[in-house]
């Protein structure tokens, strides 16, 4: 747990953790809404984003790309909502339709584009790249308090940290309206609050953390931490602030314990390489669900109890 | 001739032609499980499902290989798919009715776990020997590159198995996707017929892998569905409609994407039946946009010229544009907006079936007929020749 530690292995942790909990947070709002699956459609039409955004500018620029990722989520939650009115389609099969068709057209315009002289493709949108985010110019812990070689932090890092405490703050700001207007929305619009609005600002920042977090760790992390860790939380209370509390507390350990299961478990059993920590992270989240989801206090539906057991 | 065209009369080679056709039926197969999917309101689970299927592809190589085989065995590697795919189904049925997660968070869940659990397992695969060149990376989209024949063989096998399928079991399964409460009292079983249909949907899943993808293989069950219910109201209508456009886009996607390099062939597919989609969603003679708003301006041209001819008939000036307009198109007033004769027998018949339809409902207080009244509909319409009279008579 050395300086090797610190250089290789610090940075990528407290990035996937930060981007855990900034994709947490509004999870839980979104499975208690029954929007879960929003995540998982913003994540797949950022690819067509970013693409548009190296076309445009030619270049891989994190600005740009993350641009480019969030107006093609507002896109898609537009073509979502307009082919919902417009069709009288339900809402699942309208985001299936959407988030697949923009996708296919991402795939089509990164086949159709020279990317051989960069590093964007379709498994990097998926996986990310989280082994890569290290911080070169660490060589211990001390490297913590030397400016110079804070400044060579990896950009994800800060750029993670920002969005997580927005998200944050967004989250204990309008904890009030969003608590009333996610378990009873009729009573939420009759004490005057603007439903709808909340609804919009929800998606709005789980867009947010789903862009900032995909630029760090690619989209099965993203996909997994809005869902898994609040549903696993769902299961261990009954309160509102609990769930989130342990939701945050759960993608943090998720993050963690994934990075070091596959980046040091291959070694420990006497194997060669490390495996993808994007997976291993998607993948210990799943198996904390369905831990909480067999033996979660809270896990039956209220009043189902009793047949259910 | 054009390499599109050749590629669509299967005369731009031996593979590519294989590719069409396999496409197709595979597209076929997609469009028809896929409709029950969507009446059913579960579209999405297919996605779980899809997703769920990396896992057993990884493993199934890794097997195959341990068992001294090549470990790219299309075969092998379907029959992985399909047992990791079940136990995600198997996993999102427990979440949804045993927890109180619902069931788009179970989706999700599973989705996603599974999907990095694969991931995790290609990645060790990428670390053995034989892993390097094993490209399973081309099952996350689709890969039609070298696609051998016994390849096309078990893809046309699958695809035409779902559609028999699907044919056998249209039946229960219609019923249950409208009323499961009356499929259970006319001792269907829900579940069972559930289950039959998932089996079908992973069918065409594991089917589809290897030409369209995992992770687009959800729109073929999808987007048929959805773009067949645009023309019908029909359940037998919908099927057939969503294994059509699904076989269409099957078919001129694999052709489009032999004619050139660098057209990869899942999101042709899915990119014609997007367009598909999209022309329905616009020119579907019921429900689609143009037609909406067609009737939408009849509408309202009924409404203002009717507004218009009252107040012709009461004398009282009239301000609106649109009535003006109308009202001038149609000849029943003068540019200086004076009825002409037409405009004031016209009037005359709008006032006098106003006055009839306030004597009919005095007279039928009990709703049923004069319910009909809307402000719109002419008496005649709605009752009798003598019943007409008969207030024509009260009236006077």
């Amino acid at each position: 747990m050395g300086a090797e530690f610190v250089q290789l292995s610090l940075t990528p942790i407290l990035i996937g953790v930060l981007a855990a909990i900034a994709c947490a947070l509004p999870g839980n709002f979104l499975v208690l809404r029954r929007q879960a699956l929003i995540g998982d459609a913003i994540s797949h039409v950022v690819l067509p984003g970013i693409v548009v955004a190296f076309l445009m500018t030619g270049a891989i620029a994190a600005v740009p790309m993350l641009l480019g990722a969030a107006g093609a989520a507002l896109v898609a939650v537009g073509l979502i909502e307009a082919i919902r009115r417009l069709g009288k389609i339900e809402p699942g099969a309208a985001m299936g339709v959407v988030f697949t068709a923009l996708f296919a057209a991402g795939v089509l315009m990164l086949e159709r584009t020279d990317t051989s002289a960069v590093h964007l493709d379709v498994e990097h949108a998926l996986m990310g790249n989280l082994e890569s985010l290290i911080w070169f110019s660490a060589d211990g812990w001390a490297s913590l308090v030397d400016p110079a070689a804070l400044a060579e932090l990896p950009p994800e890092l800060g750029r993670m940290a920002i969005t997580c405490a927005i998200v944050a703050v967004l989250t204990l700001i309008f904890w009030r309206p969003l608590k009333l207007s996610t378990f009873d929305e009729g009573f939420a619009r009759t004490l005057g609050l603007p439903v709808a609005l909340i609804g919009l600002g929800l998606v709005a920042t789980a867009a947010l953390a789903a862009v900032a977090a995909f630029d760090a760790v690619g989209s099965i992390i993203v996909i997994a931490m809005f869902i898994c860790p609040p549903a696993a939380a769902r299961m261990l209370t009954n309160r509102l602030g609990r769930q989130v509390g342990l939701s945050a507390l759960i993608a943090a350990g998720s993050a963690i314990v994934g990075y070091v299961a596959a980046g040091y478990g291959p070694i420990w059993l006497g194997g060669g390489d490390s495996v993808s920590a994007a997976g291993m992270i998607a993948a210990i989240s799943g198996l904390v669900l369905a831990a909480a989801a067999r033996f979660g206090p809270c896990r039956h539906r209220l009043g189902a109890g009793a047949e259910a057991v | 001739m054009s390499p599109v065209l050749e590629a669509l009369l299967l005369q731009a080679g031996y593979n590519a032609a294989l590719v069409a056709i396999g496409a197709a039926l595979l597209g076929f197969a997609a469009g028809a499980a896929g409709s029950f999917l969507f009446l059913r309101k579960r579209a999405l689970v297919s996605d779980a499902l899809a997703h769920a299927t990396l896992p057993g592809i990884a493993l199934a190589f890794m097997i195959m290989v341990a068992l001294g085989g090549e470990g790219r065995a299309l075969a092998g590697l379907m029959a992985g798919a399909a047992v990791s795919a079940a136990l995600g189904l198997l996993a999102v049925e427990w979440l949804a009715s045993r927890t109180r997660l619902p069931e788009d968070a179970a989706i999700g869940a599973v989705l996603s776990s599974l999907f990095g659990l694969g991931v995790v397992l290609l990645t060790v695969i990428q670390t053995m020997e034989r892993g390097r060149q094993a490209g399973l990376e081309s099952f996350l989209l689709g890969s039609t590159a070298g696609m051998l024949r016994v390849d096309a063989v078990v893809i046309g096998l699958g695809g035409a198995a779902a559609v028999l399928a699907v044919w056998l079991l249209r039946r229960p399964m219609t019923l249950v996707a409208f009323d499961p409460g009356f499929a259970a009292a006319s001792g269907l079983s829900v579940r069972r017929t559930d289950l039959a249909m998932m089996a079908i949907v992973l069918l065409v899943t594991v089917t589809g892998l290897k030409l369209v993808g995992l992770i687009l293989i959800v729109a073929l069950l999808i987007i048929p569905a959805v773009t067949a219910r645009f023309w019908t109201e029909r359940a037998g209508g919908v099927m057939w409609i969503a294994a059509g456009i699904g076989g269409v886009s099957g078919y001129v996607g694999a052709a489009i994407s032999a004619s050139a390099p660098a057209l990869p062939t899942g999101p042709i597919i899915v990119l014609v039946a997007t367009g598909l989609f999209a022309a329905s969603l616009l020119l579907a003679p019921a429900r689609g946009v143009a037609a909406a708003v067609v009737r939408q301006r009849r509408f309202q041209r009924r409404v203002h010229l009717r507004q218009g001819l009252l107040a012709l008939g009461k004398g009282e000036p009239i301000h609106d544009a649109l009535s003006l307009r109308l009202l001038r198109a149609e000849g029943l007033i003068r540019a200086d907006r004076v009825a002409t004769q037409a405009g004031r027998e016209a009037a005359e018949e709008v006032a006098r079936d106003e006055r009839r339809w306030a004597v009919a409902r005095q007279v039928h207080q009990d709703g049923g007929l004069t319910g009909r009244y809307d402000g719109l509909t002419p008496i005649t319409e709605v009752f009798a020749p003598d019943q007409v009279a008969a207030f024509d008579r009260e009236m006077s």
